[in-house]
């Protein structure tokens, strides 16, 4: 290498190892860990992207309109070359009334649970309570599914006198199950928050501990719960096996309680392996999968416009 | 004073049933834990817990080894996000977006996930089902667990640490790496034990990625053979995958002992992270004074 002068060959000689040393010891760390932080903006839109491709080829290549996609009960997909109804209200109704009773069922014991631990008994709560709670968010959904086939489904059948106990009913109690430590433990976070003045306050006023519990503390804690609800229905609503263990897996429209039916989730993992790739069958799918993507997304946003208001208080 | 004695009344009244309820359900998961168990126990045979044929040994294998290496991907990315969400990219709107995306990804249905891994590790490889499409699907859920726990771990540390690895002239990097990273690492184990219980129990993302079935040879240890448990290119179903796989196609006559197993062995498993978990952040409380 030629240098135009000896001033500028000393200029590179000491630029080269500092600049060298800067980039071993800061510059090359930034950028992998920038990289990361940027991969996970692409993972998502990636998920996104591929999802909503998809997803739309019902109606692109098939030609059906949303409206019937979401408000049709004909379901009658073609398979392989044919050509059909692709009317998933069945399974999107099926997917509403399971999750909405599971919350049902499972919303006041939790917090009844939440009240219990913040102010019943702080003690038993956070020795005992908390942890069994934290436990028993990990038990796996196919083991209360499976308990669910074993043990509820021939209750059910028994006491109703059915042939068969797959039921909306057994859907919703073993979603109840599975999300009310998911509800229990975020609604007593947003319990213990509330400041104790408010505690003292209503007690020097002369309040019993209940309606100190029901006019204070649950009013103010309202937005906390309230995210903890809206993270167990998105829970029940995204849960695939354990409902679709015990559901029935009948495509027919929800008549009663204790009536079979099918949810967004069960189709798709009972079907997605057994239609054929690019079929209107299985295209339909992978719209029912785009749809659970957008619910999710929706019940993201509302979590964020529920801790705003957490956060105003 | 009848309005006083009214009060009082329901607040008795309240209490007791807070109590029954509380009681209630300590007894109803007390009580699945324990029919779980004793199921599994019941079930429990030679036969089924070898290694071969029936058992479920091969499925637990699975699950664990599935687990370790989805941890393998898991934990690096999912560090170097949380050391750039912590230290590095400021209070921008490319934090905030990056923070909403890792509240969806870890928000997002689990089957929806193992949907995506299908679809890009299985149908757009044209690859059969196999156990590194599980592994990185797993790790698409479990990344946002571990960068958040990595981020608030290194947030919790106090300022002095950085600001006195600076005055030493060490550089930003130098000084996450060194410092920061080092005190954090044992509350971001807390967060790698939750990972992988979590793994251990998931299903929904594995169905379609890593398959439901195995056919494997305990005594081929050639990582490069398809019936060789350590090639990670094979199909391998986990315990919970194996109970899901029962339930739809089991034609075994043991299949209702094979799944009571499966579960219980599962339970364990699951629990034992789980306290392990807890204990270890017990352990870290106690110690924080000493640091």
């Amino acid at each position: 290498m030629a240098y135009a002068s000896d001033k500028d060959f000393t200029q590179k000689r000491l630029n080269q190892p500092l600049l060298n040393k800067k980039w071993r010891t800061e510059y090359a760390g930034r950028t992998l860990v920038t990289i990361f932080g940027i991969f996970i903006i692409l993972l998502a839109l990636t998920i996104l992207g591929f999802l909503g491709y998809r997803g739309s080829a019902t109606f692109l290549n098939y030609g059906h309109s949303v409206a019937e996609f979401l408000f049709s009960t004909n379901w009658n997909p073609g398979e392989a070359g044919q050509s059909g109804t692709v009317g998933a209200a069945i399974f999107i109704v099926g997917s509403l009334t399971v999750s909405g009773f599971a919350l049902l069922i499972a919303t006041p014991f939790a917090i009844a649970m939440a009240i219990f631990i913040s102010d019943i008994s702080p003690k038993i709560g956070s020795r005992f309570l908390r942890p069994v709670l934290e436990i028993f968010v990990g038990i796996p959904s196919v083991v209360y599914g499976w308990i669910g086939l074993t043990v509820l489904v021939p209750f059910i059948a028994n006491v109703f006198n059915l042939p068969f106990g797959f039921s909306v009913l057994a859907a919703s109690i073993v979603v109840a199950v599975m999300i009310f430590p998911t509800i229990a433990s975020v609604a007593t976070d947003a319990m213990q928050a509330i400041p104790a003045e408010y505690r003292d306050a209503s007690y020097a006023l002369g309040s019993t501990r209940w309606q100190m519990v029901w006019h204070i503390k649950l009013r103010s804690a309202m937005p906390g719960i309230l995210t903890g609800i809206v993270l167990g229905l998105a829970r029940a609503f995204g849960e695939a096996l354990a409902v679709a263990m015990v559901v029935g897996q009948s495509t027919r429209f929800v008549d009663s309680l204790l009536s079979p039916t099918n949810t967004l989730t069960a189709v798709i993992t009972a079907n997605m392996g057994n239609t054929v790739n690019g079929s209107e069958y299985n295209d339909a799918l992978w719209s029912m999968a785009f749809l659970l993507l957008l619910i999710s997304f929706g019940f993201i946003i509302l979590i964020r416009v529920l801790g705003r208001k957490r956060n105003e208080l | 004073m009848n309005k006083n004695r009214s009060a009082k009344q329901a607040d008795r009244v309240a209490t007791g049933v807070l109590y029954g309820i509380a009681a209630f359900f300590v007894l109803l998961l007390a009580s699945i834990t324990i029919y779980i168990l004793y199921k599994g126990v019941l079930a429990a045979s030679p036969d089924l817990l070898s290694f071969s044929g029936d058992g479920v040994g091969v499925q637990l294998f699975n699950t664990i080894y599935l687990v370790f290496l989805s941890l393998l991907i898991t934990v690096p990315i999912g560090m170097f996000t949380g050391i750039y969400m912590a230290e590095y990219a400021g209070k921008g709107s490319l934090i905030a977006v990056i923070r909403t995306c890792i509240e969806t990804l870890s928000s997002l249905p689990s089957i929806i996930v193992g949907l995506f891994g299908f679809l890009v590790f299985i149908q757009m490889t044209h690859s059969k089902w196999n156990l590194l499409a599980g592994a990185l699907s797993l790790a698409i859920l479990n990344i946002p667990l571990i960068a958040r726990t990595t981020e608030d771990a290194m947030r919790s540390i106090p300022r002095s640490y950085y600001d006195g690895s600076i005055a030493l002239g060490s550089t930003r990097w130098q000084t996450v790496v060194h410092v920061l990273l080092k005190a954090s690492i044992p509350q971001i184990m807390t967060g790698v034990i939750l990972a992988a219980g979590r793994g251990f129990g998931e299903a929904a993302v594995l169905i379609y990625t890593s398959g439901m079935s195995s056919d494997i040879n305990f005594n081929n240890w050639n990582p490069t053979s398809i019936t060789s448990p350590l090639n990670p290119f094979r199909p391998a179903d986990t315990l919970s995958v194996h109970i899901w796989a029962i339930k739809t196609e089991g034609i075994a006559a043991n299949s209702q002992q094979i799944a009571d197993l499966s579960a219980a062995m599962l339970i364990i498993l699951v629990f034992a992270f789980s306290l392990g978990s807890r204990a270890l952040g017990r352990h870290l409380q106690k110690n924080a004074g000493e640091i």
